[in-house]
């Protein structure tokens, strides 16, 4: 199996953005893909590292692609989407807006937002070209073993959604923004503080969900570890790392170590819920009732 | 020309009270996960459905038949069978999300109108275009994340067809791409037809402090003997940093009939209202009042003002996404 880091999700500095892929270039995974997904206004901060970054990256022996917009409404962001077509990397989608861009037989990656449920939708990505997808995170192993197996068929690798906090909605809204009581067109860039997104708690203080501008992501970080044999068993070649702040190259060995027998995944759990920014974990999606179950040994910890 | 008045209807009763109220088109769905309001005791079954549409037809009216959850793998049949069926039935159109399905219906029934479903998020002209190219695609309901400028935008560069949500329950993240419901419940409007299913809701009351919870999370607190809104996750109550309240959405319902001279301006088709669950005369008084105002802007009459207000149940009313403040 092998690891596939996805775009990150939030607003970063560039220098923040351009140390964390320069740390990739030593971390045992095969592919990087980045780029803005969440909200068209971040790239400008950091569009001009990118060049960069896809060069020491693919020097490195990784594979590299660039990631689309999720939601596409401006003139600006259609404009965004159409020249990552022109820009000699692979392309991501993530809404099928990018496709519209891409000529007929172009190879392309699917990205975890772009709802593919079902081995029709499969199929017809795959013969427009998808060489990779990313399934959508809600899945259930059930689903993702049905569609491994057509995608084996198919020729087209599936991947699945291995770390890092679920994107869970896209909103035309921005909700950092809102907080602060602004709007999207006047956010002052509410969301820059916050580095793996804003801790959103229920009325009792339970931790629930995070905000990302006009994204919303699961409080708990998404973690299949404990899953890793189902998903190779299943077909599934790769594992999606989503990055964060915190010891995420740490985190991308550990991994590369978990798939090859290595370590165990109560280590990841360990790892994950110690140290300097401890934080809470799921596999519900793939396995359990609700996305938001655990179903590590640590579980009810 | 007439904009569209576009009309829910969760069951046969509310389908001909829709009709004998004026409505021009009707939308409904089978009674399984095949459609995103699979509620107990709600929708069609197959021999509703053909009453139903040709009661409709016989009327003037229109029926579009919502097939817009995404097939689960390995079960693609049940959504196959619920096209090939529609059409049987006589709908005069589907309403499709998954890139599969429009693919199967657009090569095994091409002669069935295609409408593009809310779920599919097409939110900008490049997309539409491409789906309506793809597909034939004829007709695409916009997702809620559009100003009223820029749909008409998108009307200039489409010859799609577009239908708008003008009242009724909002959705505030883009639609077909959430899975908060599932998260908490399991039950997801994508893969079930549900969000934030009412199996998952429960109230308790304690020191005269009602509480609302989904999934075990409490996001709703009120003074016992309040009303308390139903807890619809986007529109739950929440604390980050150290603000608390409504950080999604208040609970507020769209209502958008203000705009509609804006909205036949911008080149738009059809007048969406939302509520396959509601009551047949909800659904009557709801077409009625939206008839009366496209009819008196056909008729060059100013709008009825206020119309609506008493449908709202005592909720607060947004024109949401339609102004760009709303973002």
């Amino acid at each position: 199996m092998e690891l596939t880091v996805g775009p990150n999700q939030f607003f970063w500095s560039a220098d923040r953005w351009s140390t964390s892929y320069a740390e990739l270039v030593q971390s045992p995974v095969d592919r990087v893909v980045l780029g803005e997904v969440v909200c068209s206004k971040r790239l400008p901060f950091y569009q001009d590292r990118i060049p960069e970054a896809v060069s020491i990256l693919a020097e490195a022996g990784k594979q590299v692609a660039l990631s689309s917009l999720a939601l596409v409404t401006l003139k600006r962001e259609r404009k965004q989407t159409a020249d990552l077509a022109e820009m000699g990397v692979e392309v991501e989608i993530n809404d099928l807006t990018a496709l519209s861009y891409l000529p007929e037989n172009t190879p392309f990656f699917v990205g975890p937002l772009v709802n593919v449920y079902n081995e029709g939708t499969l199929g017809w990505l795959a013969a427009r070209g998808a060489t990779r997808v990313c399934l959508p995170p809600e899945l259930p192993l059930d689903s993702v073993t049905t569609l491994a197996r057509r995608g084996n068929e198919l020729g087209v690798v599936i991947e699945v959604w291995g770390h890092g906090r679920l994107p869970l909605a896209i909103s035309g809204r921005c909700y950092h923004a809102r907080m602060h009581g602004r709007t999207k067109d006047n956010c002052q860039f509410a969301c820059e503080d916050d580095v793996d997104g804003l801790d959103v708690r229920t009325m009792e203080d339970q931790p629930f969900l995070a905000m990302n501008g006009v994204q919303t992501l699961s409080d708990s970080y998404a973690c299949a570890a404990y899953q890793v044999e189902d998903l190779r068993n299943a077909g599934v070649k790769a594992l999606r790392l989503s990055p964060q702040s915190q010891g995420f190259s740490q985190l991308c060995a550990m991994y590369r170590q978990l798939l090859d027998g290595q370590i165990k995944p109560a280590d990841i759990a360990t790892f994950s819920k110690q140290g300097d920014a401890p934080v809470r974990l799921s596999d519900g999606f793939l396995t359990g009732a609700r996305g938001v179950d655990w179903s590590g040994e640590d579980a009810g910890q | 020309m007439v904009m569209e008045i576009v009309c829910p209807a969760g069951t046969p009763a509310s389908l001909r009270a829709a009709v004998k109220a004026g409505a021009h088109t009707v939308y409904c769905g089978f009674n399984d996960e095949t459609n995103a309001r699979n509620f107990p005791g709600l929708n069609f079954d197959r021999t509703e459905m053909r009453e139903g549409i040709q009661f409709a037809h016989k009327h003037g009216s229109r029926v579009l038949l919502a097939i817009n959850t995404f097939p689960r793998a390995g079960d693609e049949a049940i959504w196959h069978r619920a096209i090939s069926d529609a059409e049987r039935c006589g709908a005069d159109a589907v309403i499709l999300a998954d890139i599969g399905l429009l693919d199967y219906a657009a090569r095994h029934h091409p002669g069935l109108r295609r409408h593009l479903s809310v779920q599919a998020a097409a939110a900008n002209a490049d997309v539409i275009n491409f789906y309506a190219e793809t597909f034939d695609v004829k007709r695409v309901v916009l997702p809620r994340v559009l100003s009223v400028p820029e749909i008409a935008a998108i009307n200039a560069e489409t010859s799609a067809e577009t239908e708008v949500f003008v009242f009724g329950g909002l959705c505030v993240m883009a639609e077909g791409r959430c899975s908060l419901s599932s998260y908490a419940t399991g039950l997801s409007p994508n893969m079930n037809g549900v969000c934030s299913p009412a199996s998952h809701v429960a109230y308790s009351e304690q020191n005269g402090v009602l509480d609302a919870q989904l999934g075990g999370y409490t996001i709703h607190r009120t003074k016992s003997g309040e009303s308390a809104p139903y807890p619809t996750l986007c529109k739950g109550c929440f604390g980050a940093g150290d603000k608390a309240g409504y950080l999604f959405e208040d609970p507020v319902s769209l209502n958008a009939e203000q705009l509609i001279p804006q909205l036949q301006k911008a080149g738009v088709t059809a007048l969406k209202i939302e509520g396959r669950q509601r009551s047949r005369s909800y659904v009557a008084q709801v077409v009625r009042n939206f008839r009366a105002a496209v009819d008196a802007l056909e008729a060059g009459r100013d709008m009825p003002s206020g119309m609506l207000a008493q449908l709202s149940e005592g909720q607060a009313m947004t024109t949401g996404a339609y102004k760009k403040t709303w973002r």
